[in-house]
C-alpha cells in the first residue's frame, strides 16, 4: 500500500463497500440461525423479527425428536465416517506411491486423476445407479460410501502428494544413516510431518461426504436410508415450505459441523491452487 | 485405524529388499512397491468410477428403459439415443438455459470476486479480517442449506425480500412468488450460486495479489504509473494465469449445478421450465426411467466439460513438470 495521503472520501467509500460485503456474506447465515431460534408464530408474522426476541429452542427439540431426521442424521454420520477413514488410509498410501517413487506410468496416473476430477457426478448417476443396483448396494451405507470414496480419492491423493513432496527425502535418509530402518524412518520422521496434510484432506473428505447431494438422491431412495441433505430437501417439499422455523433448525444442524471443520482448513483450500497457478 | 479390514491387505511399507536410494529415478525392477501402495485406490476408482463410465458409454448405445431395469435384456440400437436427444428441442432449451445461467453466474462471480480481492488489499487490518471471516462463513455454508435459506428469504408470504420491497415501494409485494416465473427463478438461482462461489474467487485472487512484489509496484509508481496503469501493466500479468484457472473451474462448476436448482424447484418453481442439464439428466433417467437417453445426455455433458477443462488440466500438468 502506498503511503501517500488518500482522499478521505475514497477511504469512506472503501469501508462502506467492505461493510456491504460483510453484511451480504453474513446475513443468510445469521438469518438461518435467527429463524431457527424463533417460535413458528413469530416466523409467520407480517413484520420480520430481526433478532431472536422470542427466543426458543423448541424447533431444535422438535427436530431432534423427529425419528426420520434422527435416522437421516445417523445415515449421514455413518456414511461420512466410513468415507473419511477409508479415504484417508487409501489416499495416504496412494500419495506415498505417487510422490516417493518414480515409475513409468506416473504421469498418466496424474492425468487420470485430473480427468476423473472433471467428470461430473451428474453424468455418472445413471450408470452408478445401475452398477450399484446390480450388486445389491442401492440404499446401503456401504454402497454410498464406496461411491464417495472413489470420487474423493483423486483430489485427496493429489493434495496429500503435495504434503509428501514437502517433506524432503533427505530427512528420511539421514534417519536411515543413523540406523533407522526404511519403515522406521518413515513412521518416525515423515509421518508426523504429514499430520497437517492428513487433517486437511480428512476435512475435505468429511465435507464432501456430508454435503453430497446428487449420488445420495439417486442411491438412497428408501425413506429409512435418506441422508441429511436428501431428508432436508424432501422435508421442505413435504411441508410445502411452510414450517420455516423447523426447516431452519434442521438446516443449522446440517450446516454447523461443516462450518466448524471448514474453518480448520480453509487456508489449504486456496494456497495450493494459487501457489501453482501464479508460478506457471 | 484398525477398524478398516481392507487396510490389512495393503502393507504400508515397501519390501525391505529395495535398499538403494529411493530418489534414484533409474530402477530397472518392476515397481512393485508403489503399485502395491496404489492398489486400494486403483481398485476403488476402477470399480466405482471406471466401470460405471464404461457402462455409461455402453448404455448410451442401448435401448434401456423401464423394461430393462426389471430384467429384460437391453438391445443395442446404435446412435439412436444420441439422435433422439440431439433432435429433441427440449434438450437444446435445457442446454441453452444452463449456459445462460452459467454465463451470468460466472461473470458476476468473477467480477465481484476480483473486486472484493482488490478491495481487501486496500483495507485496514481490522476491516480486512472482518471481511475474510464473513466470506469464510459464506463459503463454508453447504450449497443445499444456502439454497434453502435463500428460498426462505425470497419466500412468497413471509419472506424478507417481499417485506423490504413493500416497505420501500409502498406497494404490496406480500404474496409475490419469485420462483413461479422461470426468469425470476433463474435470477434467484444466480444469486444463490454467485453468493456461494464468490469467496473462493475472492480468496484465491487475494492470495495471488499478495504475491505481487511491492518493490515492482513502488518502482512503477516512482516512474509515474497511476493506479489503473499499475493494475493493468503489473498486477494483471501476475493474476492472469490464476484468473484463467478460476474461470475454467467456475464455468465447470456452474454448468453442472444441481443441488441448488433441484432444491429450489422443491421450494417452488415449475420443474419442466427450470431444468438445467444436471437436473434434466436426473429427470430423464430416474423420473422417466429412460436410462439410455439419460446416458446419451451424460456422455454429451462429459465431453463438453472435458473440452472446457482441457486448459485446466494442461496448467496443472505444466506445474507438475
Amino acid at each position: 500500500m502506498t503511503a501517500r495521503p488518500r482522499r478521505v472520501m475514497s477511504r469512506v467509500l472503501l469501508n462502506v463497500a467492505a461493510l456491504v460485503v460483510i453484511v451480504s456474506s453474513l446475513f443468510p447465515v445469521y438469518w438461518m440461525v435467527n429463524t431457527s431460534l424463533l417460535p413458528a408464530s413469530a416466523v409467520r408474522s407480517t413484520t420480520p423479527h430481526w433478532w431472536p426476541d422470542e427466543f426458543t429452542l423448541s424447533n431444535y427439540q422438535e427436530a431432534l425428536t423427529d425419528d426420520s431426521l434422527l435416522n437421516a442424521l445417523f445415515n449421514s454420520v455413518a456414511v461420512t465416517g466410513l468415507t473419511l477413514v477409508v479415504t484417508l488410509v487409501f489416499a495416504f498410501l496412494g500419495a506415498i506411491a505417487v510422490s516417493r517413487f518414480r515409475f513409468r506410468s506416473r504421469t498418466s496416473f496424474i492425468v487420470a486423476i485430473l480427468v476423473i476430477q472433471m467428470i461430473p457426478a451428474e453424468a455418472m448417476i445413471v450408470s452408478v445407479f445401475r452398477v450399484l443396483d446390480g450388486w445389491y448396494l442401492l440404499n446401503t451405507i456401504i454402497g454410498l460410501s464406496f461411491v464417495y470414496i472413489a470420487t474423493v480419492l483423486p483430489f485427496t491423493i493429489w493434495t496429500l502428494r503435495g504434503f509428501v513432496n514437502g517433506v524432503p527425502a533427505d530427512l528420511e535418509e539421514a534417519a536411515m544413516i543413523d540406523g533407522c530402518s526404511r519403515t522406521g524412518a518413515f513412521w518416525r520422521i515423515t509421518f508426523p510431518l504429514l499430520a497437517p496434510g492428513l487433517i486437511a484432506t480428512g476435512v475435505f473428505a468429511f465435507i464432501q461426504a456430508w454435503n453430497e447431494f446428487v449420488f445420495a438422491l439417486v442411491i438412497m431412495t428408501r425413506p429409512d436410508s435418506l441422508t441429511l441433505p436428501i431428508w432436508l430437501r424432501a422435508f421442505v417439499q413435504a411441508t410445502k415450505a411452510t414450517d420455516w422455523a423447523l426447516v431452519m433448525a434442521a438446516s443449522t444442524i446440517m450446516a454447523i459441523p461443516v462450518i466448524v471443520f471448514f474453518l480448520f482448513v480453509q487456508h489449504r483450500m486456496t494456497s495450493g491452487l494459487v501457489a501453482g497457478a501464479v508460478k506457471g | 485405524m484398525t477398524t478398516v479390514p481392507a487396510e490389512a491387505s495393503a502393507p504400508p511399507a515397501p519390501p525391505p529388499t529395495s535398499r538403494p536410494d529411493p530418489e534414484k529415478p533409474k530402477r530397472r525392477r518392476f515397481p512393485w512397491a508403489p503399485l502395491a501402495l496404489l492398489t486400494p485406490a486403483l481398485i476403488m476408482l476402477a470399480v466405482f468410477i471406471g466401470w460405471p463410465l464404461v457402462q455409461l458409454v455402453i448404455m448410451s448405445f442401448q435401448k434401456f428403459g423401464r423394461a430393462q431395469i426389471f430384467g429384460a435384456p437391453p438391445e443395442f440400437i446404435g446412435i439412436d439415443n444420441y439422435v433422439a436427444v440431439l433432435t429433441d428441442p427440449e434438450f437444446w432449451a435445457v442446454l441453452g438455459r444452463s449456459v445462460a445461467l452459467c454465463v451470468v453466474s460466472v461473470v458476476a462471480t468473477m467480477l465481484l470476486g476480483v473486486a472484493i480481492a482488490v478491495m481487501m488489499t486496500k483495507l485496514g487490518a481490522v476491516m480486512r479480517t472482518a471481511v475474510s471471516v464473513s466470506l469464510l462463513l459464506a463459503w463454508a455454508m453447504p450449497a443445499l442449506t444456502a439454497t434453502i435459506v435463500w428460498g426462505w428469504i425470497f419466500d412468497t408470504q413471509y419472506g424478507l425480500v417481499n417485506w423490504v420491497l413493500t416497505q420501500v415501494t409502498g406497494q404490496n409485494w406480500v404474496g409475490h412468488s419469485w420462483l413461479i416465473d422461470p426468469a425470476s427463478f433463474y435470477a434467484v438461482a444466480a444469486i444463490i450460486i454467485t453468493w456461494g462461489a464468490i469467496p473462493f474467487v475472492a480468496f484465491s485472487t487475494y492470495a495471488a495479489l499478495s504475491q505481487v512484489p511491492d518493490e515492482v509496484l513502488e518502482a512503477a509508481s516512482l516512474d509515474g504509473a497511476g493506479g489503473f496503469a499499475r493494475f493493468r501493466l503489473i498486477v494483471f500479468p501476475y493474476l492472469r494465469s490464476i484468473l484463467l484457472v478460476l474461470l475454467v473451474l467456475q464455468i465447470i462448476w456452474d454448468l453442472r449445478v444441481f443441488a441448488q436448482i433441484y432444491a429450489l424447484q422443491s421450494i417452488g418453481g415449475v420443474r419442466a421450465e427450470t431444468n438445467t442439464i444436471g437436473v434434466y439428466i436426473y429427470s430423464v433417467s430416474m423420473a422417466s426411467g429412460d436410462l439410455g437417453a439419460g446416458g446419451a445426455i451424460s456422455v454429451v455433458l462429459v465431453v463438453i466439460l472435458l473440452a472446457i477443462s482441457g486448459y485446466w488440466i494442461r496448467t496443472m500438468l505444466k506445474e507438475e513438470s
